[in-house]
């Protein structure tokens, strides 16, 4: 298992998932989202290829209503 | 009649009322209201997304990013390293890159920094962004901001969401007057006669959120502020008359009986 940050929210996820995989787990693959990977933008075609591990952190953001 | 066409960085816009999508009761309402505006782009924030409840709505479901323009804004940063994350978060997110620049200076007043603003719409213009800033009425700044590659000046009428209207006409008239990017009046307009005075002035458009959402009724207001733009465009359009010290009567003199 491993524990990540998501959203400044600890959770402890399976080994070896991809970032694609927890957006599907959270229902979020098919929405307008940006990720931030400790710090990087991780463009949407690699959302697949990266593997989250141990203390990784994870923003995870959208548009909301603002001025 | 000549076409009248609003440009900003080169995307033609049918309004020049731009309005904000905060502090609306619910998405319902925001929606409605910016149907009743009229208004082609809408401002958003960039924020975490609620993992916990996943079932809850989200304003893409209300406002089609495909048939509005969202102009991603960096309100509540208050540095430049917050301001520049967020938009390219946004970027990245709706891979535009036409963005609203605000960095703010003080809690209380939410008055622009404009020094951390006019580093960030440097690195933002050399990262290829095309930035709409909000900024203070001082015209060397916003000159500064367009030497800078800005490309719209977005100075306070007063501070935002204090619907105290336009407090300093004579730097706005400057500022008007000596850019040749776009000029929107942004945060401070109280009802839809400020808007309508700050168009008669000669600016290019107007961005509204308070003035709207916290109205008794939203969408009305809505489509006051709409009405209330085409009138002020019009009307310095049209060329206002000259003010006269003393009476000219309306009706001819001759034939008087």
């Amino acid at each position: 298992m491993a524990k990540i940050q998501l959203n400044g929210k600890k959770i402890t996820i399976r080994p070896k998932v991809t970032i694609y995989e927890l957006l599907k787990n959270f229902k979020l693959n098919n929405k307008k989202v940006a990720i931030e990977h400790n710090g990087i933008i991780i463009p949407k075609a690699n959302y697949k290829k990266k593997y989250l591990k141990n203390d990784d952190k994870l923003e995870v953001v959208h548009f909301i209503g603002g001025g | 009649m000549k076409r009248d066409i609003f440009k900003v960085a080169n995307i033609k816009l049918k309004s020049r009322l731009i309005v904000g999508t905060g502090k609306y009761k619910n998405f319902k309402e925001t929606a409605q209201a910016v149907k009743a505006s009229g208004a082609d782009m809408v401002t958003v924030a960039v924020r975490r997304v609620n993992i916990i409840d996943k079932k809850k709505p989200i304003l893409t479901d209300y406002l089609n990013p495909k048939k509005i323009i969202y102009l991603p804004n960096t309100a509540g940063c208050f540095n430049s390293e917050e301001a520049l994350r967020t938009l390219r978060l946004a970027r990245e997110m709706g891979g535009w890159k036409l963005v609203k620049l605000e960095v703010l200076g003080d809690k209380k007043t939410l008055y622009p920094n404009m020094i951390e603003t006019l580093k960030s719409t440097r690195t933002l213009v050399k990262e290829g962004f095309k930035v709409m800033v909000y900024c203070t009425d001082d015209p060397l700044l916003a000159k500064k901001l367009e030497d800078y590659g800005a490309s719209a000046i977005m100075p306070l009428a007063s501070p935002i969401g204090s619907g105290l209207g336009l407090q300093n006409k004579v730097n706005i008239s400057i500022i008007i007057k000596q850019s040749k990017v776009p000029v929107i009046v942004d945060a401070g307009i109280g009802t839809a006669s400020d808007a309508t005075i700050a168009m008669e002035m000669g600016c290019d458009g107007v961005l509204i959120n308070s003035a709207i959402a916290n109205a008794k009724n939203p969408i009305r207001m809505a489509s006051a502020f709409k009405n209330a733009v085409i009138s002020g465009r019009e009307s310095y359009l049209a060329g206002r008359m000259k003010k006269k010290f003393f009476a000219t009567p309306s009706s001819p003199i001759d034939g008087l009986i």
